[in-house]
């Protein structure tokens, strides 16, 4: 117990590093910054073009919608992306990989330390594309009007989902090459895609909507847009669900896929083992 | 009898062209060993594209105007390969050479660094080609997108001096990233969705006109300096039609062209400089900075 909590601790500490001292802070502090405000600014710029060619009576609920989706995304795009990274990067950049794994410390904890500093990381830049929207695009969220009794635990079990889609991921890069970049970006994609982050689900074709439904993200965004009052009452498909169920499917959803993510976690790093992937180099 | 008659010098240009064959082969071979790349650089990436397919599938009404704008969003998603191509697999790979202890052999081969480069950027557009591809055809099976090249011949050239314009940027930056440790790696990540915003990947450049009237048109002629804005702005016009186009053609093809010129002669310029810094300060075998 005291190996794995040490374990946590340092691996945290060793991922803050990794991602925060390789410049000034200044300069750290305005790369967090700049990305994800580029990012929203994307969308602003595709809002105003659809006002444009479009019609501009319903523009203001749908880009609240897809600005508080795509704000909170940033965890999905981030997590998933950070964790399977720390594989790649181990093994072929480092080459630290073997060396974690002949040394006391349990990989599956390391992985959920070196987790933790991205979630701090993303966490700075979610509240600051937030401020930026509030300050200068108008969107209209008032800290006093969330819902904090149903955000705080609606928000950690969400996160908790998204880890163990990470950690499945990361069980998958393990066995190969150097497309754990290309896996990520495509995996995000799925979320992006099927969880309603910036358009409503009923576009989609039906067997679009059922696979929505299976997704814990799906629920969480739903359920963070109605805690935090804002972007809420776009046709999604789950609306018309009640806060109570979505909460009890989101949690369901979190359990059943956080124990499919252990064991293809578990099975990755076994297969690794077996193959002798541990030092695969592929960054040719 | 002497080892020069057994084993003569090749040319310069001989040298140099196996050069370049020589580290564009392990990017074209390596990807056809490992066939996974096909799904995670193929049909993933398509995923990302369908989501802004379908933001204006939903929120534009007018079918036409929806459809035109999804042909901008394939065109751009496509397009996407190739910029994260020069990003991650041209102006990182110096620096990833370096840490994987190649860098050192690269310099002391009796070959031109730009032709490694080149080599470099050969191997990478075989990948990065695939993938835009398909993201073109899933577009048009998918999406009902319809291509209907208006002007062939603009098409090709603006996407050939494209194509020599932002490989001879990702050369640049090569170079550049080379001195660098892990700042490399985050000016990638950095490079990433403020270029997508610059070059309008994902709505037309004249996006920024209609959200900010004259001082967008400005943003829009800054961002013209990267050359994938124009690139893309015209491949849109060629296929899509000039209405939403941000330069007469002719002008995005004359800049192109001046940006292949420019960025080749910087590339040259900034690797010799780099090179000759990196031997003063010890930093070319410098690792895990």
């Amino acid at each position: 117990m005291k190996i794995n909590r040490n374990t946590f601790k340092w691996s945290a500490w060793l991922g803050w590093q990794m991602e925060s001292n390789w410049t000034r802070p200044f300069i750290f502090a305005i790369y967090a910054i700049v990305r994800p405000i580029a990012a929203s600014l994307i969308l602003v710029v595709m809002f105003y073009v659809i006002t444009y060619l479009g019609d501009p009576s319903t523009a203001r609920a749908n880009f609240d919608f897809l600005f508080i989706g795509n704000a909170f995304f940033m965890y999905i795009a981030q997590v998933l992306f950070g964790v399977t990274w720390i594989i790649h990067d181990d093994r072929e950049h480092y080459r630290t990989l073997k060396y974690i794994y002949i040394s006391p410390a349990n990989y599956f904890v390391y992985i959920l330390g070196r987790t933790l500093s991205k979630i701090l990381i993303t966490t700075f830049a979610v509240i600051i594309t937030l401020a930026f929207g509030v300050i200068f695009l108008e969107v209209p969220l008032n800290p006093l009007g969330v819902d904090w009794l149903l955000f705080i635990p609606v928000f950690i079990i969400g996160l908790l989902s998204i880890i163990a889609f990470g950690l499945a991921l990361a069980g998958i890069s393990f066995l190969t090459a150097k497309h754990t970049m290309g896996m990520n970006e495509g995996i995000a994609g799925v979320f992006y895609l099927f969880c309603g982050v910036i358009f409503p689900l009923s576009v989609l074709p039906d067997w679009g909507i059922s696979f929505a439904k299976i997704l814990p993200v799906t629920y969480w965004l739903d359920l963070i847009r109605t805690s935090l009052g804002a972007g809420a009452g776009i046709d999604t498909a789950v609306a018309g669900t009640s806060v109570e169920v979505s909460l009890v499917v989101l949690i369901i959803s979190t359990i059943g896929f956080a124990l499919f993510s252990i064991g293809t976690f578990k099975l990755g790093d076994n297969l690794a083992r077996r193959k002798g992937y541990l030092d695969m180099t592929t960054a040719y | 009898m002497e080892f020069e008659d057994d084993y003569p010098k090749p040319s310069w240009f001989r040298m140099n062209y196996r050069a370049l064959w020589g580290r564009a082969y392990p990017r074209i071979i390596g990807a056809n060993r490992e066939p996974s790349w096909v799904f995670f650089e193929t049909f993933l990436p398509i995923l990302a594209v369908a989501a802004y397919v379908f933001i204006y599938k939903a929120w534009i009404p007018e079918p036409t105007m929806a459809e035109l704008m999804i042909g901008f969003v394939i065109v751009g998603g496509a397009m996407t390969a190739y910029w994260m191509n020069v990003l991650w697999s041209m102006a990182a790979q110096l620096y990833w050479e370096k840490e994987m202890g190649n860098l050192e052999l690269f310099m002391v081969a009796p070959v031109s660094r730009m032709s490694i480069l080149g080599g470099m950027a050969l191997g990478g557009m075989f990948t990065s080609t695939v993938r835009a591809v398909s993201t073109i055809i899933a577009g048009v099976l998918l999406f009902g997108v319809s291509l209907t090249v208006q002007e062939p011949l603009y098409l090709v050239l603006i996407f050939i001096f494209t194509m020599l314009a932002l490989y001879g940027m990702g050369m640049m930056f090569a170079s550049l990233y080379m001195m660098w440790g892990r700042e490399a790696w985050h000016m990638s990540i950095l490079l990433t969705e403020p270029i997508y915003l610059a070059s309008g990947f994902w709505f037309p450049l004249k996006g920024f006109q209609y959200m900010l009237g004259q001082p967008g048109f400005w943003i829009g002629v800054g961002a013209s300096l990267i050359p994938i804005t124009l690139g893309l702005d015209g491949m849109r016009q060629c296929l899509f039609g000039t209405e939403m186009g941000f330069f007469p053609l002719w002008l995005e093809l004359a800049v192109l062209i001046a940006l292949t010129g420019l960025f080749i002669f910087l590339a040259r310029l900034a690797l010799a400089k780099m090179e000759e810094l990196g031997k003063k300060e010890g930093r070319l075998t410098l690792r895990w900075q």
